[in-house]
């Protein structure tokens, strides 16, 4: 159950934090430029963060006690190489759900 | 037509095609926070305040797993730490714009509306800041509603859906499809298998601080590889 208070919280602060992120140079310090190091480490945010969130879920998912599962151990393969080589979103979420549900069938 | 007219036509075409991925991802953030238990009055809150899907993903995953406060807000504001680089980038071609409509587009500032902007911009250097301005908009026009339109129709079939339809594995099928296409170099995919084995090798920390620094070190290695592989080349 999520925790009402916590929940309002997060939607107020996050709310706020992402809009002053988006607003800061657009709207506050215009042309003015990031030192190098900064900008190199910002192209890398999104991709350190997103995939390192739910590695635990695939590697132990809650789903089955933490057990490692074939299904979704080659569903999320699949959807990272379906995504790299196609470079489509929608593509690589349609081929790991596919293979998610699939293998229980194969086996 | 006016020029700006034009230009927020182009913006609007070439956005269309985003549907195909806002509209299921937004269902699904819809779907599985009324199955956590948030009201459709809550998601919709969430969704408007924040307007930033995968940050949306992040944080409602880590409230239901009771993570503190402080790990959740950290953890999303990252994730969310990109667009820094957008606004950077948008502020020469735009920062001329009134202030109050500079307002409004840092609200509507989203991966979908940047990439195509920028995109534009580039292409079209001769474009003034009144016909930038419109092509923004115009880019942004099909997001906000299919996001919140999807988000609102997955919260209510998300009602419909009886629980043991588990849908645990969604959300990592959905960030790691989200990210594959994002590895585009070497640092990249540095960055992202780093931060990942760094966070599993971190998973005895207490929970959520693992994440934070595992993908800091990820981070960190891709902007270290990256400038390593330009003192190289130049």
């Amino acid at each position: 159950m999520i925790d009402r208070t916590q929940f309002w919280i997060v939607v107020v602060v996050l709310g706020l934090a992402t809009y002053a992120i988006r607003f800061s140079f657009l709207g506050l310090l215009g042309n003015r430029p990031l030192p190098g190091w900064l900008q190199r480490s910002l192209r890398y945010t999104a991709v350190a963060v997103l995939p390192a969130l739910v590695a635990p879920a695939v590697l132990w998912p809650p789903a089955t006690g933490g057990t490692p599962d074939l299904a979704r151990l080659l569903a999320a393969g699949v959807t990272v190489v379906v995504g790299l080589a196609t470079r489509q979103m929608i593509f690589a979420a349609l081929a790991g759900v596919a293979t998610l549900l699939g293998v229980p069938f194969l086996l | 037509m006016s020029a700006s007219r034009e230009s927020y036509l182009r913006g609007v075409r070439a956005a269309l095609p985003f549907a195909v991925v806002i509209v299921p991802f937004a269902m699904l953030f819809g779907l599985l926070a009324s199955e956590a238990g948030l009201q459709l009055y809550e998601i919709v809150a969430f969704s408007v305040t924040v307007f930033a899907g995968a940050s949306q993903f992040a944080a409602l995953h880590l409230l239901q797993d009771q993570a503190p406060l402080l790990i959740i807000l950290a953890t999303a504001l990252a994730v969310n730490l990109r667009m820094l680089m957008y606004s950077v980038t948008l502020a020469p071609h735009l920062g001329a714009a009134p202030l109050g409509v500079r307002a409004v587009m840092a609200y509507l500032l989203v991966d979908q509306s940047f990439a195509l902007s920028v995109a534009e911009y580039d292409k079209r250097p001769e474009m003034t800041v009144h016909e930038k301005t419109a092509y923004f908009f115009g880019a942004v026009t099909p997001v906000l509603p299919l996001w919140m339109g999807s988000t609102v129709a997955g919260a209510l079939a998300g009602r419909a859906i009886p629980p043991e339809y588990a849908l645990d594995f969604a959300v990592p099928i959905a960030f790691l499809a989200m990210t594959a296409p994002m590895i585009r170099t070497w640092p990249h995919a540095l960055a992202a298998g780093l931060s990942v084995v760094a966070t599993l090798a971190l998973s005895v920390l207490p929970y959520g601080t693992g994440l934070l620094v595992g993908s800091t070190i990820g981070m960190a290695a891709g902007a270290a590889f990256e400038y390593w592989r330009e003192g190289r080349s130049a």
